[in-house]
């Protein structure tokens, strides 16, 4: 039972962990809370999809229920979610920012647009859940009385692989290095002749890539709709503040908290109350320690 | 024909005044005070359920169901609120901007999972019905019931207006203003920002629960599903269009979102085939999104903005 619970929470976590990334380097780097960001994780997972419906999800390769051409489709979306990302930030944000708009001011334009973004989704590919694959697959027995698909092993293995690439991204390319000057101190990044501009851009195309990876993989297990990444939304936000805005590691190990306070909560809660659990988790976070896990200063 | 449209307007009228309660109260916290509260519909859902539970037909199924007169419903769904508020609030209220709207945007999803969840109080999915409405033996149609309302929420409306003015320009409302401009002056003045900021919290989500207490009263039932994040921003669609830090923008911002919001519809019901009526409901989202990113980008101020206040004293 619990090792059950384990195992599904840091499953979902890997997915919260992905998408909390990018809301971490926004609050940080931006300097708001994006609350479009959860529409990212759709769009890259329909987007995803416009992939599969050309090329088919691929015949089932090993125990996978899917073949090269998803992994493809999924590169792809994080491309072009990226981009989605940077032209939001190009329509909206980045004229907010010139005119020197207050932060909140930000909030409620990304409100705005998630507003947008949803419903474009629902407008373009209807209210209805769609599927990746309808193949089947059976589970595999990890542990005694832990089960899991062999689609969730790879979604795991995978996110660990983005998340080690992406901490050599930040910690030896230039590019990561001044996202980090930008999220440590904007003036003084500037001073030491960071460019804000490239900064921002990338910062957009990241998160964006990331955020469509896990609305990829939230769409594989086991299927998409328009509300899933709304649905994730204060699981991004809980598991962000949870790590310390800006810091890799704390998000990923935000997110894995976060899934598993969520799956774990369901041995003592009925499940109708379980999208409640990361709100909790984030109430007690802000409240004991609202600098988070691995951030520095209040 | 023409009866069947002055209906209408009535009743579009009286949902534009509840509209226009909510505005006011998130006026109070965001225009004047600063405060960004994603969780209006939560204090909504507080105020109108309050009201079903105290005042419904008793129902043996139910723990509620108290069938308490309507005015006992009303007070007691502004107190509920205004409790809820101060909890909140004192949890909450100290932290940053953002982090502010996240928690209320997460206590709005939480008090709608309660509503969905807890059957034997909130009828779980089915809602309440049976909600008596106030001095329905006297006005017995349909129509002259609604115009009796119009003229309880015009006189509601007025005195709520009336007040908001009353206090926002005595010292309270003076302090409110001088925390949002420069925390630190107001604070070096002697001012405890976050007993303001709180009090203003509290009186804005009051204002909240009264316009969902009125809402149900006015229904005759209550559902969660009356209670969807997608309320909370068409109320700021109303307070940034009409303009924030003012009481009358508010009321207008409700007027004119609301006829966007209905017109929209009603043009969707006529073009989009039923088979598509998600897609239409998707495209008034759309346009409330859009509305609001519109406005703050080319109209920051709103219809009519704040109006600037200068000291008599500034001449000399």
């Amino acid at each position: 039972m619990i090792g059950q619970a384990i195992a599904d929470g840091i499953l979902t976590g890997a997915i919260i962990a992905l998408g909390a990334i990018g809301v971490s380097f926004t609050l940080q780097i931006m300097r708001f809370a994006n609350f479009a960001h959860s529409e990212l994780l759709t769009w890259g997972a329909y987007l995803a999809l416009v992939f599969v419906a050309f090329a088919g999800p691929g015949t089932p390769t090993g125990p996978f229920s899917f073949g090269w051409q998803l992994i493809a489709a999924a590169a792809l979306a994080a491309l072009l979610t990226g981009l989605v990302a940077w032209a939001v930030d190009y329509l909206v944000f980045r004229n907010l920012r010139r005119r020197g708009a207050h932060p909140l001011t930000m909030v409620f334009a990304a409100f705005g647009a998630a507003l947008v973004m949803r419903n474009m989704v629902v407008l373009i590919w209807g209210h209805g859940s769609h599927y990746y694959t309808r193949e089947l697959q059976m589970s595999v027995e990890l542990l005694p009385g832990v089960r899991m698909l062999p689609d969730q092993i790879f979604i795991l293995a995978l996110a660990l692989a983005v998340v080690v690439c992406l901490h050599g991204f930040l910690t030896y390319s230039r590019t990561g290095m001044a996202m980090r000057a930008m999220a440590e101190s904007p003036p003084l990044a500037q001073v030491c002749g960071v460019e804000v501009d490239a900064v921002v851009r990338w910062t957009w195309i990241l998160s964006g890539a990331l955020a469509a990876l896990a609305g990829v993989f939230a769409g594989l297990t086991p299927q998409l709709h328009p509300e899933i990444g709304f649905n994730l939304l204060l699981a991004l936000f809980a598991a962000a503040i949870l790590g310390g805005t800006g810091s890799l590691v704390g998000a990923v190990i935000g997110g894995l908290l976060v899934g598993l306070a969520e799956n774990l909560s369901l041995l003592f809660i009925s499940a109708g109350y379980k999208t409640a659990m990361p709100f909790l988790v984030l109430l007690l976070v802000l409240l004991v320690r609202p600098q988070g896990l691995f951030g520095e200063k209040a | 024909m023409l009866t069947g449209v002055f209906s209408y307007l009535v009743f579009f009228a009286c949902i534009v005044l509840i509209l226009g309660i909510l505005t006011l109260g998130l006026n109070l916290q965001w225009g004047f005070t600063g405060l960004f509260n994603a969780g209006i519909v939560g204090f909504y859902a507080i105020g109108a359920y309050t009201h079903a539970i105290l005042t419904a037909a008793p129902q043996p199924q139910y723990l509620g169901n108290f069938g308490l007169p309507w005015l006992v419903g009303i007070v007691a769904a502004m107190a509920a609120t205004a409790f809820a508020a101060w909890l909140i609030g004192l949890l909450t209220i100290r932290l940053r901007g953002d982090y502010l709207a996240i928690a209320t945007f997460g206590i709005a999803v939480s008090i709608q999972l309660v509503a969905l969840n807890w059957e034997p109080l909130t009828g779980g999915s089915q809602g309440l019905s049976r909600i008596p409405k106030p001095l329905a033996g006297v006005f017995d149609t349909p129509l002259s019931f609604n115009l009796w309302f119009l003229c309880l929420l015009a006189a509601l409306v007025a005195a709520v207006y009336a007040a908001l003015e009353r206090i926002l320009r005595s010292p309270w409302g003076r302090v409110l203003k001088a925390i949002r401009e420069d925390e630190t002056a107001a604070v070096a003045l002697g001012k405890s920002a976050r007993g303001f900021r709180l009090e203003a919290f509290v009186l804005g989500s009051t204002l909240m629960g009264l316009a969902g207490a009125l809402y149900v009263s006015f229904i005759g039932f209550v559902s969660p599903f009356d209670f969807l994040p997608i309320l909370t921003f068409q109320v700021w669609a109303m307070l940034i269009a009409g303009g924030s830090g003012n009481n009358r923008g508010a009321l207008i911002g409700a007027l004119l979102v609301w006829t966007i919001w209905s017109a929209s519809g009603i043009a969707v019901t006529k073009l989009v085939p039923p088979s598509h009526a998600a897609q239409g409901a998707a495209i008034q989202v759309i346009l409330i999104g859009l509305l609001l990113i519109l406005v703050l980008l080319y109209r920051p101020r709103g219809l009519i903005g704040e109006a600037a206040v200068v000291s008599r004293h500034a001449d000399d």
